[in-house]
């Protein structure tokens, strides 16, 4: 693989998916997870596919599954009040859902649309049954994505990879 | 009125009669009971019982990491528009070995038969095309059934076929 321009903390995680054998990015476009996107399409090992709401990817997970697959979804916590009902599959199905949330409406957020899903995030994934893993600097990246794959796809949890503001830097829109 | 005479509980064996070589996710309800009787609920079909809106997206998940198997999905009218994004997602992503297969009665079956956009305006061969699946097709009288087998054997995938049934019960599997 070429050198790559995008962030340290992008392609660390990448290679640290790649290797916990996912080959599905789907995703909602996001700021927070636009490299991590732009590297799936990069490598001819991934595939990045673009959703029309973040839910679908949770299903997509499943199916993945069903074939011996491994996927991940990546959304804007926004995205996160969308997926509800599609995570029954984690506890109904038992199924490995993996989501990457990048984190908007805490830590600096300056829109307050943002603000009601985003701080409804932990609550609401928890609900729903999901384990969080919580990144708020660039040193908790490598042992959170570790403890994720591992709880998900060798321990059977539906995970959620949360970026947060303070990790990311809070967006200025 | 839609004018359909199609008996979904003769529907699928004459449709898909190579079943066995399917990888099959089904949608809630009467999709599910039709599915299990044709495949006797083979270990080949995964049906879904909540998460309404999700049969697509699953099938796609197994259309995509394992492009070498048929994947099929069955699911009605109700499920397929709680979430009908999911089919511009599939012609985007394009998976050649996917067909969806949409039982559509115009109505909401498993909760008492409450009419459905479909019994009235809304054309799914409309909504597939404009999503962008290119390979298409409506039928809606058992004359067709041949030429829909056809069709899911031999069009460019990902395929969308929206059968247009009777209001009468789905197939007697529980």
């Amino acid at each position: 693989m070429t050198e790559s321009k995008e962030p340290r903390w992008a392609r660390s995680l990448y290679s640290q998916l790649v290797e916990g054998g996912v080959t599905l990015f789907t995703h909602v476009p996001d700021a927070g997870n636009a490299a991590l996107i732009r590297l799936a399409q990069q490598n001819n090992k991934t595939s990045a596919v673009l959703l029309s709401a973040e839910e679908e990817g949770v299903g997509i997970c499943a199916g993945a599954d069903l074939v011996g697959g491994r996927s991940v979804v990546c959304m804007q916590s926004s995205g996160v009040g969308n997926c509800v009902n599609h995570l029954s599959l984690v506890k109904g199905g038992r199924f490995p859902v993996f989501l990457i949330v990048t984190m908007r409406g805490d830590y600096g957020e300056m829109n307050p649309w943002q603000y009601p899903m985003g701080q409804a995030v932990d609550a609401v994934l928890e609900a729903m049954g999901l384990l969080i893993f919580r990144v708020d600097s660039e040193e908790d990246l490598e042992v959170a994505t570790g403890a994720a794959l591992s709880a998900c796809f060798k321990g059977g949890q539906g995970v959620a990879l949360v970026l947060s503001q303070r990790f990311l830097g809070a967006k200025a829109f | 009125m839609v004018d359909a005479s199609l008996d979904r509980r003769e529907l699928l064996p004459k449709i898909l009669p190579g079943h066995a070589e399917y990888l099959i996710v089904s949608g809630l309800a009467g999709a599910s009971r039709d599915a299990a009787a044709l495949t006797s609920e083979g270990d080949n079909l995964f049906t879904m019982g909540g998460a309404m809106g999700a049969a697509v997206s699953i099938g796609l998940g197994m259309a995509l990491c394992a492009p070498d198997k048929k994947i099929a999905v069955i699911t009605g009218d109700g499920e397929l528009l709680m979430n009908i994004g999911s089919l511009a997602t599939v012609a985007s992503a394009a998976p050649q070995n996917l067909s969806i297969i949409c039982i559509d009665n115009g109505q909401h079956g498993e909760t008492g038969g409450q009419k459905g956009h479909t019994a009235e305006r809304t054309d799914l061969e409309l909504m597939a095309k404009g999503a962008g699946i290119s390979a298409v097709m409506t039928i809606s009288r058992p004359e067709e059934l041949e030429t829909a087998a056809r069709f899911l054997t031999e069009s460019p995938g990902p395929r969308f076929l929206w059968t247009r049934v009777l209001p009468g019960p789905p197939s007697d599997w529980t």
